[in-house]
């Protein structure tokens, strides 16, 4: 049963998730982008702000209004708070005869995400096949996604490198979240559309003021959509895309996108759904500590694929193809469902603006398997 | 003898299923010899006349070095060929071929097989591909030899 | 809440109980837990993650057998950092070890059919367990035959136990690619063993593992003879980093080596093996 809340919601909603010992994670702005960091009060938030994306761009622009949330994605994605940046997992000492080896245990951080997009959403739910759902389990990734409170704020726009339609991702989440917000935000009105998800939730939305929603308030929630999925920027036809890329591993195409493609892994660096981790044993100086660390990683890396004598992707022609047909198509094979969400964000991001939707336009339309 | 020689060639892999006049007109040109382990087969340098069709034991297809005694570059099994110096001219043996083990071969003449293989173009023709599946395989061999696959990474 | 972050990354240490020289550049050791308990349960064709204290941390096949449960024995050859300082670690020292890990050889599978065991270089490491679970039920097979081939003959692997294995009716033949003067084997590449080799191909499988372009030639040699690529099994390599199927790194395709692999059907991989630089 849907609930309509001011505009002055959010103040309550942290207050909330702060007592109930959350850390808030949310957008605001900062060195020129819309970033996740922790949000202490509303006045952290971008408001006012929005974004304009294309291929190798993103600016901020200020609205004429006072949208808590009229952004669309920025270069950071939730994944680095559950599946964080560095991680240390293990120290070791020397001792006379050999060494010690001791895991490391550190406190849960209790995360309340402010702000997650319905692509946002189901990267989350992608990523959990990975760390949660193989014959392992990843222990950081399990505690802090269990302890995270997600509250959604569904899209009211969309930009010109967003494509979630297409991925059948968004613009409106439809579960796996505690609390999902529509900003509704037309003709003098500002409210928010309060659904809830899950049982603790509830518990939290009884804890500030709302109203029931009626027919009037959902119909201007669902326009806050709609108007998001009419300024989709991109598309992506879906359609069999698992056997087009396998049946196209020599088109030419690849060597077109590989004379223009830069390997400096951006795009790995903000796709939500991007896994690929390496494992540090670093030693201090006097050379009897070590500690074991995992970092993000980049299949665009020259030692990803290296084997002793040599790497198995030596060309940026063959990281790109691994990238982008793990991404869409072995992906599927691996976890039932695509790696991409739609979000937009490699497109932005690349410095040489390459866009994922066109590379596999142009294999579509001459598609080498044809016929066969 | 002749007829001896036909029934051995009929077990043996590389006249598998030639057709059987061809197959006596081959074990016309053959005879039965026998080499003790260690012995030469083939030598270096002399005239070339023959090959061999090895019915039992090895064979190491070896170059003498002075320095170093003799490189061996290949063994060839029971059911191979060995010596291919007879189909073209100058035939002279270019390796040294010798026993490893207690070694019974067909023996061919070459110029004998040449002959026939000239008259009866159709029986030549079959004869030269099993010939030229032999060359496949050494030089397919050879090759993976040469990259040194155990060693270091080829590159 | 305080979680352990490290389970399943963290190292046990074992001891090295003895570290003996195979090759040049090649040892085999023998790991043992300090408190003397059993060491984890492993099956043929599964890997550990070895560790050594401040070089680093490498996947290296167990290559023992696999009923004998108080040491770990494995087989490491020189090529880099963490090998080499394997290689170099004393009686009395610590390695770490995680694991087991991976897929196994899928013996049971064929019993009552005839077994073709091709190694190459030191791709012997990861197939002697199967000869010791072969030997102990050597009436459950049919023909079992193990090509090797090696560089020069003094690099082969154990050959002091070779006579052992054909007491036990395996048909062991060897071939080096370059021999020294005056050598009583055969000398050519290890598919030249395949056309003398006695099986069924309809009631046959082979187990291969060396260099990509040997395991190649040999299964072209081989599905020539007759045995399908789905009964044509090699153990596969890629860059390992966590071998928990987490970090990306040992994707081929869509498999991933550490954990649907290393052991995986020919018929499963030969498309992805069709593609440069995939």
């Amino acid at each position: 049963m849907a609930r309509i809340a001011s505009e002055n919601l959010i103040p309550f909603l942290l207050n909330v998730l702060r007592g109930r010992g959350y850390t808030c994670i949310g957008p605001t702005v900062r060195d020129g982008a819309i970033v996740y960091e922790e949000i202490r009060s509303e006045q952290d938030l971008p408001i006012g702000f929005t974004d304009e994306q294309d291929g190798g761009t993103y600016r901020l622009k200020k609205r004429d209004d006072e949208a808590r949330f009229g952004y669309t994605v920025g270069p950071q994605s939730w994944k680095q708070y559950l599946f964080p940046p560095s991680t240390l997992l293990m120290q070791a000492q020397r001792t006379s005869d050999g060494f010690l080896a001791q895991a490391h245990t550190e406190q849960v951080p209790a995360y309340a995400f402010i702000g997650v997009r319905a692509c946002d959403l189901n990267a989350i739910a992608i990523q959990d096949r990975t760390f949660l759902k193989g014959p392992y389990v990843d222990p950081t990734y399990k505690a802090r996604r269990e302890a995270a409170f997600i509250v959604v704020v569904n899209c009211g726009q969309a930009g010109r490198t967003c494509f979630c339609v297409s991925m059948e991702t968004g613009p409106l989440a439809k579960s796996g979240y505690d609390l999902a917000l529509t900003e509704i935000l037309e003709d003098g009105r500002h409210e928010f559309l309060v659904e809830v998800g899950s049982e603790r939730g509830d518990a939290v939305a009884r804890e500030f003021p709302t109203r029931p929603a009626n027919d009037d308030d959902g119909n201007a929630a669902q326009r806050m959509v709609d108007r998001a999925v009419a300024q989709m920027g991109r598309k992506m036809d879906t359609a069999g895309i698992k056997d087009l890329l396998y049946r196209n591993m020599d088109h030419p195409r690849w060597e077109d996108v590989a004379a223009r493609c830069l390997s400096c892994a951006n795009c790995t660096m903000v796709c939500p759904t991007c896994f690929c981790s390496t494992v540090e044993d670093v030693t201090d100086l006097t050379g009897d500590h070590t500690e074991r660390w995992r970092r993000w990683d980049s299949c665009f890396t020259a030692s990803h694929s290296y084997v002793h004598g040599g790497s198995v992707r030596p060309t940026t022609l063959s990281r790109y193809r691994q990238w982008m047909t793990h991404k869409l198509a072995t992906w599927i094979d691996q976890f039932d469902t695509s790696g991409c969400v739609g979000c937009g964000r490699c497109i932005t991001w690349c410095p040489v603006g390459i866009d994922i939707t066109e590379e596999v336009r142009a294999i579509q339309e001459t598609d080498r398997g044809k016929g066969h | 003898m002749e007829k001896d020689i036909e029934a051995l060639l009929t077990e043996h892999a590389f006249f598998k299923r030639m057709p059987a006049p061809y197959l006596a007109l081959v074990a016309g040109c053959g005879k039965n010899v026998r080499f003790a382990a260690g012995q030469l087969l083939a030598r270096t340098g002399d005239p070339a006349n023959e090959f061999f069709a090895l019915r039992h034991g090895r064979v190491t297809i070896e170059l003498h070095s002075a320095e170093r005694g003799p490189l061996i570059l290949q063994t060839v099994e029971a059911g191979d060929l060995a010596g291919w110096s007879w189909l073209f001219p100058p035939h002279y043996w270019k390796f040294d071929v010798r026993a490893l083990d207690e070694v019974r071969a067909i023996s061919f003449d070459g110029e004998c097989l040449r002959g026939k293989c000239e008259r009866d173009s159709a029986m030549g023709y079959d004869f030269m591909k099993r010939f030229a599946r032999v060359f496949m395989e050494r030089l397919e061999a050879a090759r993976l030899q040469l990259l040194d696959i155990y060693g270091n990474i080829p590159r | 809440m305080e979680i352990s972050l490290a389970e399943p990354m963290l190292t046990v240490p074992f001891r090295v109980r003895k570290n003996r020289k195979e090759t040049s550049d090649t040892r085999t050791l023998e790991l043992a837990k300090p408190d003397g308990s059993a060491a984890p349960a492993w099956q043929p064709g599964q890997f550990m993650m070895l560790y050594v204290f401040g070089a680093g941390e490498i996947p290296i096949s167990v290559s023992g057998d696999p009923a004998k449960r108080e040491t770990l024995i494995h087989t490491v050859r020189a090529v880099g950092d963490v090998s080499s300082a394997i290689c170099q670690a004393k009686p009395g020292s610590a390695i770490g070890v995680r694991g087991p890990f991976g897929s196994a050889w899928p013996v049971d599978r064929f019993e009552e059919q005839d077994i073709v065991l091709v190694a190459g270089g030191i791709g012997l490491a990861p197939l002697r367990p199967v000869l010791w679970t072969l030997m102990a039920n050597r009436r459950r097979y049919g023909r079992v035959s193990l090509l090797v081939g090696a560089r020069t003959p003094d690099i082969l692997l154990y050959r002091s136990e070779m006579y052992r294995w054909r007491k036990r009716d395996i048909d062991v033949r060897v071939t080096v690619d370059a021999a020294a003067p005056g050598c009583q084997g055969s000398v050519g590449p290890v598919t030249t063993l395949i056309p003398r080799t006695e099986f069924d191909a309809s009631h046959a499988a082979a187990f291969i593992v060396g260099p990509e372009i040997m395991m190649r030639f040999v299964v072209r040699a081989l599905a020539q003879r007759g045995i399908p690529t789905d009964r044509l099994f090699v153990s596969m390599e890629r860059n390992m980093k966590c071998a928990l199927g987490f970090c990306g790194h040992c994707q081929l395709g869509p498999t991933f080596i550490c954990k649907d692999g290393p052991v995986l059907s020919y018929a499963q991989l030969e498309p992805w093996l069709a593609i440069r630089n995939a």
